[in-house]
């Protein structure tokens, strides 16, 4: 009988153990904890891919092989998207009905400010991105909104990324709940399944990177919006992380999102922390 | 023989109104299933574009007057969302399994 209980007093212990070492590990799992994840996701891609050097992440498919790094250094001597970042200069210098101009809208003139985009806005709970920001600022001087997708919002964004270039990625997530919430539910997204592919965003960007898809290479998660916008010769033309994000879903076969939506602006708020850090290198051009 | 015959006639018989053609109210009432699930699946925002296709397609031949094949898009488009649903809800938790940690 003395024996019975001493076996189960000391099966009682080693549960009560085994649960004392597990129970701060399943907390640990469940707690939003942006600092720990973007240094578990940068190391991941480090350890994956160590002969790449970090700050050329940012170049997606082109940091993952030498041959296509080879003709994409070719191709920057005339880069594709020049027109584009012209007319975004030029966009963003004529004023508008008013007098005002986008440099009225932000911070620093527009100039040198897309490595802290997007931001959490504490007054509206949300996050705003680049896109979005400009939007509001047509609409705060009286102007029609841009689509999201491409043209002068491409334009307008590409040259604001050009003024950047080589700033390191500075995101902030301010001590809020709903900023944790947000880059929490774009944490969720990116490694939600969806579309009849069942594929999710780190189905391609984490777990594939430098592996093809047809006759795409997959480009690497880390640093991926760094270069937006970017001009695609799939596209023939310009496209805005609106548009990445759209056309993502599409190819899983997922009807997609309504640009700005809730979800694609979480997403690139988390996208973007995880690469604080790296540089700007947008507007950037893909196959 | 005789009883063999017998057997397969009465099978044929047995099957006989399942293979008739299909009607309009049949294409109605998957089509109405398939729409249900749809917006069940749009409302969870994990709507496939597949599911919109086979709907389209059932609809076009439905007006086309083509039934057989308008439901048998309908049932596909069903079959289609219901799978998506199954993928929402089964990914509320399981892609914490992909996470980076």
């Amino acid at each position: 009988m003395k024996a019975r209980i001493h076996l189960l007093l000391g099966s009682l212990s080693a549960a009560l153990v085994a649960f004392a070492l597990a129970a701060p590990r399943v907390i640990a799992a469940d707690k939003v904890d942006p600092v720990a994840d973007a240094k578990a996701f940068q190391n991941f891609f480090f350890q994956k891919f160590p002969n790449v050097k970090h700050e050329d992440f940012v170049n997606g498919p082109y940091s993952m092989n030498e041959d296509m790094k080879r003709q994409w250094q070719e191709k920057e001597e005339f880069p594709p998207y020049e027109f584009a970042l012209e007319a975004g200069k030029e966009m963003f210098s004529t004023p508008f009905k008013n007098g005002k101009t986008y440099a009225d809208c932000f911070p620093n003139g527009g100039i040198g400010i897309r490595q802290n985009y997007p931001y959490f806005d504490s007054g509206e709970g949300k996050v705003i991105t680049l896109e979005l920001a400009l939007n509001r600022c047509r609409e705060a001087n009286g102007e029609g909104p841009y689509s999201y997708v491409k043209d002068e919002m491409a334009s307008l964004t590409a040259y604001m990324a050009y003024t950047s270039r080589g700033k390191l990625m500075d995101i902030k997530i301010p001590d809020d709940p709903r900023a944790l919430a947000a880059y929490e539910n774009g944490k969720r997204y990116f490694y939600t399944r969806r579309g009849q592919m069942n594929f999710s965003c780190a189905s391609c960007h984490v777990q594939s990177p430098g592996e093809r898809i047809r006759a795409e290479t997959l480009a690497p998660a880390l640093g991926i919006l760094n270069a937006m916008p970017i001009y695609r010769s799939e596209w023939s033309g310009m496209g805005t992380t609106s548009r990445r994000f759209v056309t993502c879903n599409s190819q899983t076969r997922a009807v997609s999102l309504e640009p700005q939506s809730d979800e694609y602006r979480d997403v690139e708020y988390f996208l973007s922390y995880v690469a604080n850090g790296l540089p700007i290198s947008g507007p950037g051009a893909r196959p | 023989m005789k009883l063999s015959l017998g057997l397969a006639m009465l099978l044929a018989l047995s099957l006989a109104p399942s293979a008739r053609a299909a009607s309009e109210a049949d294409y109605k009432a998957a089509y109405a299933a398939a729409e249900a699930a749809s917006k069940e699946a749009a409302g969870m925002r994990n709507q496939w574009t597949v599911t919109v296709s086979a709907l389209a397609a059932a609809k076009r031949a439905a007006d086309g007057g083509d039934f057989g094949r308008a439901v048998a898009a309908a049932r596909e488009a069903e079959a289609l969302a219901r799978a998506s649903i199954f993928q929402a809800v089964s990914e509320k938790e399981a892609w914490k399994a992909m996470e980076i940690r």
